[in-house]
């Protein structure tokens, strides 16, 4: 089921031009900053923050579990029950720091598995359909300020669904670095042209012209491409977090991550996974160097459409699930802290027999920031920005007093 | 409803992709929209209007080298005060490029915006054939200008005509060197010990007309050259300012022998008698027919439609309409809709029409020109005379197909929130979407990835 929702055409909006983000005088209505990165493609929360401990973990996870901290292929420890997963071991001195906290089993309130309807689900912050905007929009169209700058920054030449709407939005894209397409996308385009010789055999060549040459650098395959997916997260990243520390610039902005669609070979500690997984963790620690002192009052939010299975698939990877992680940084972030009501991942406790099964609204995060951070009273939270979320209540202890 | 595949035929193999709507303005007789565009074809888009006509560059250019020259004969210190300053020593090639970029972003919109596809393709394979490239940027900025007087007006004109037009626009005979060959017995030849360029009378046989197997000779090349001596460009103070001119100075007298006739001292007359002779013969028919056939049909056309189409070229006289119209009714033509793999200019142009993309922002024909340049195929810059590939494999390797998946992405990132996948499936490819494709767009890890699987497709780089 795809939403029909957008239509195929081009607006007056030119094609290719991207529009310089201006810095303006005016003065803005808090000095607090919110960070959305959304991760496309579903990112897999047990392997983000794998939950060693957990007694059935080990045998649900096969070949993708991560031995106990401190053993060969071991996570690295947060709370004696959860890990984190070594490649985002750039994040932990925030842990350490109790500026970051981890949500997990946590999901929107979208239950089936397709990318599209997810991410128009997470993005628009719709109940049970997707509405026709972004709900970071609608925060912003909601925030006590009536200046006319651009309160909310998207990287890139086109708008997410997330920041699409009435309120004004300025985007900025990081010069001179274009992220080619991904290995994912290369290597669902290999299986496309498997009918096709002609095309099949010459990206064949390619992808292997490619390896030969990572490989005689002494990297893995594909690890150029998705180094420079990174590179471009990370200059992303340190630029969003330049334009922010400006008290003259925004206060909200969304940064985007791809890579996350892990049905094959996604890797325990190399692999996949963990190649998008370290881009991402060096990423968010740019961005907080970049923020300098505006740093203490930021929050920070991933968010990803849906998880994945529990069980590896037939080929060392992981097909569409539902609960995930959320992760929280931020000097403003009561961290330090593993926020779950568990539901285990015994057999009988999975949803629907093979997802992680959610039991925490990721719209209640959310709401919380709108309303905490972002300064938005209640009511416009639950009428305007998530409407239908009432079951879902703003979460009191998720950031500092 | 869905098209049939005869309208994905229609719009690709004779045109430039499907903009939204257009395979349902082709599905109901599509041979029929195809033969609509011959009746009434555009001579002379609006998008070309105010761009400068070939003897008004030629004359700017020429003005620009006398300019310089004089500068450099004369020191700066002797420069009388008052008197206009000299260009600088890198102005003719700003002046080309200025022009060039303005030839080559209306070309690019002309293809974008055409309700006429068909003739577009007629034009692009007529330039390519006779190939005038900016690979020699004496000529950059007169190809534009050489594609739309001497090769527009004539498409589907008659063959003499087009040969005509070619070989005496100043683009190609500044291209290929005709303008400086000069008879060694001639006037000038004698006088300043000039002598013969074969250049142009070697790809007027081989590439042009008869063809590399077509039965000519050495010898003939060289009679060919000392016949067309003396076809060149005029200068300001000479009849016919900046355009074509005949020269009696430089023109080798005397009887020559080309292809078995002779042709006596007759001056111009001799090059337009050979002309005459080359667009008739059956070489060229068999020539053009298997080229036409290559663009239209298959990499390898079956002997039988090469035979076809020459034997309309010979019997209409070279009626390139006649030609047309062959190769739309030719059943080969609609058997295999994917035959024949677009070009990168074909692939770029039937992307953006696929998304109904206007360059209408500042520098946005510029990003289209660059990733041209990207996929190999800066406009008018064939790397030789022999133009474009028109093989499978002159487009389709590691590399190209890697770069062309790095477009598809990037373009599909550019469009976000604009495109809906299985619309542009729909519209794009109608009836010949794979269910591999559906499936694969359907499964994409996001509306970026999946609009970029469609534009990155195999039936959509084909035709």
């Amino acid at each position: 089921m795809l939403t029909r929702r957008r239509v195929l055409v081009l607006g007056a909006a030119g094609l290719i031009a991207v529009p310089g983000i201006r810095l303006a005088l005016a003065t803005a209505p808090t000095e607090n900053r919110v960070v959305v990165v959304v991760l496309r493609g579903a990112l897999d929360g047990l392997a983000a923050v794998p939950p060693y401990a957990d007694k059935d973990y080990a045998s649900q996870r096969g070949s993708l579990a991560f031995a106990a901290p401190g053993e060969e292929k071991g996570c690295l420890d947060l709370d004696g029950h959860f890990g984190l997963n070594p490649a985002l071991g750039d994040l932990l001195p925030l842990w350490q720091q109790g500026e970051l906290a981890v949500i997990h089993a946590a999901a929107t309130s979208y239950r089936a598995h397709s990318h599209f309807d997810g991410q128009d689900m997470l993005e628009t912050g719709g109940a049970t359909h997707a509405l026709a905007d972004g709900w970071l929009n609608r925060a912003l169209g909601a925030m006590p300020y009536a200046g006319s700058r651009a309160l909310g920054l998207s990287v890139g030449p086109a708008t997410p669904l997330i920041l699409r709407g009435a309120a004004k939005t300025g985007s900025w894209e990081p010069e001179h670095i274009i992220p080619p397409a991904s290995q994912d996308f290369l290597d669902r385009l290999a299986d496309l042209y498997k009918d096709d010789a002609l095309f099949s055999q010459a990206l064949g060549e390619g992808l292997q012209a490619q390896a030969m040459s990572e490989e005689v650098m002494g990297k893995s395959a594909g690890s150029a491409r998705n180094l420079n997916g990174a590179q471009y997260l990370t200059a992303a990243a340190e630029g969003v977090g330049r334009l922010m520390a400006d008290p003259r610039g925004p206060r909200v902005a969304v940064l985007e991550a791809t890579g996350w669609d892990t049905h094959q070979g996604q890797g325990l500690e190399k692999g996949r996974l963990a190649l998008v997984l370290k881009g991402l963790g060096q990423s968010l620690v740019k961005l907080k160097a970049a923020l300098g002192p505006a740093w203490q009052r930021t929050v920070l939010v991933t968010v990803t459409e849906f998880g994945r299975t529990v069980a590896v698939n037939g080929t060392g990877g992981t097909d569409h699930g539902t609960a995930t992680v959320a992760f929280l940084l931020g000097g403003a972030v009561a961290g330090k802290r593993v926020i779950a009501d568990w539901p285990g991942l015994a057999q009988e406790k999975l949803y629907q027999g093979r997802d992680l099964t959610p039991t925490t609204d990721l719209r209640a995060v959310l709401k919380t920031l709108c309303q905490r951070q972002l300064e938005i009273d209640e009511m416009t939270v639950e009428n305007r920005i998530f409407p239908g979320s009432r079951q879902a209540p703003a979460m009191g202890d998720l950031l500092k007093a | 409803m869905t098209a049939p595949v005869a309208a994905f035929t229609a719009v690709n193999r004779f045109g430039l992709g499907a903009r939204p709507g257009e395979l349902g303005e082709a599905a109901a007789d599509p041979k029929s929209w195809l033969l609509a565009q011959l009746a009434q074809p555009d001579a002379s888009p609006a998008i070309f209007t105010g761009l400068p006509q070939s003897p008004d560059v030629v004359l700017e250019l020429l003005t620009l080298r006398r300019q310089i020259s004089a500068a450099r004969a004369e020191p700066a210190s002797q420069a009388a005060p008052g008197k206009p300053s000299a260009p600088a020593p890198d102005a003719i090639g700003r002046f080309g490029r200025e022009i060039y970029l303005r030839e080559a972003s209306a070309r690019i919109q002309v293809q974008l915006q055409t309700r006429q596809p068909l003739i577009e393709r007629l034009v692009a394979f007529w330039s390519n054939h006779f190939t005038v490239s900016i690979a020699r940027p004496a000529v950059l900025g007169l190809a534009g200008a050489f594609e739309r007087e001497a090769i527009r007006p004539h498409v589907i004109g008659r063959f003499h005509d087009l040969l005509l037009a070619a070989v005496r626009h100043p683009g190609m005979l500044i291209y290929l060197d005709n303008a400086q060959s000069t008879g060694p017995g001639s006037r000038v030849g004698r006088l300043r010990n000039r002598g013969l360029n074969e250049n142009l009378a070697r790809e007027l046989l081989e590439l042009h007309t008869l063809g590399v197997d077509g039965g000519y000779t050495q010898a003939d090349v060289t009679q060919f050259a000392r016949i067309l001596t003396g076809w060149s460009v005029a200068g300001p103070r000479e009849k016919n300012p900046g355009g074509f001119i005949f020269r009696h100075g430089t023109h080798e007298p005397g009887e020559k022998v080309f292809l078995g006739d002779r042709y006596p001292e007759a001056g111009e007359k001799e090059g337009l008698d050979a002309l005459a002779l080359l667009a008739r013969h059956p070489s060229t028919a068999r020539h053009i027919a298997r080229q036409f056939a290559t663009q239209f049909i298959a990499d390898d056309p079956p002997p039988a439609v090469v035979a076809r189409f020459a034997e309309v070229f010979r019997r209409t006289d070279g009626d390139l309409a006649a030609l047309t119209r062959a190769a739309i009714d030719a059943p080969e033509a609609w058997a295999e809709p994917l035959a024949k793999v677009k070009t990168a200019n074909e692939f770029v142009i039937a992307s953006l029409r696929a998304v109904d993309a206007r360059l209408d922002q500042p520098g946005t024909d510029k990003a289209v020109i660059g990733a041209l340049k990207g996929l190999g195929q800066v406009p008018f810059a064939a790397p030789s005379p022999a133009g474009w590939p028109d093989r499978a494999d002159g487009w389709i390797g590691p590399d190209a197909v890697m770069e062309r998946a790095d477009y598809a992405a990037t373009l599909a990132r550019r469009l976000r929130g604009r495109i809906e996948p299985s619309a542009l499936m729909e519209t794009s490819l109608g009836p010949v979407a794979t269910t591999a494709l559906s499936q694969a767009v359907t499964r994409a890890a996001s509306v970026d990835d999946a609009v970029a699987l469609i534009l990155a497709s195999p039936e959509f780089q084909r035709r």
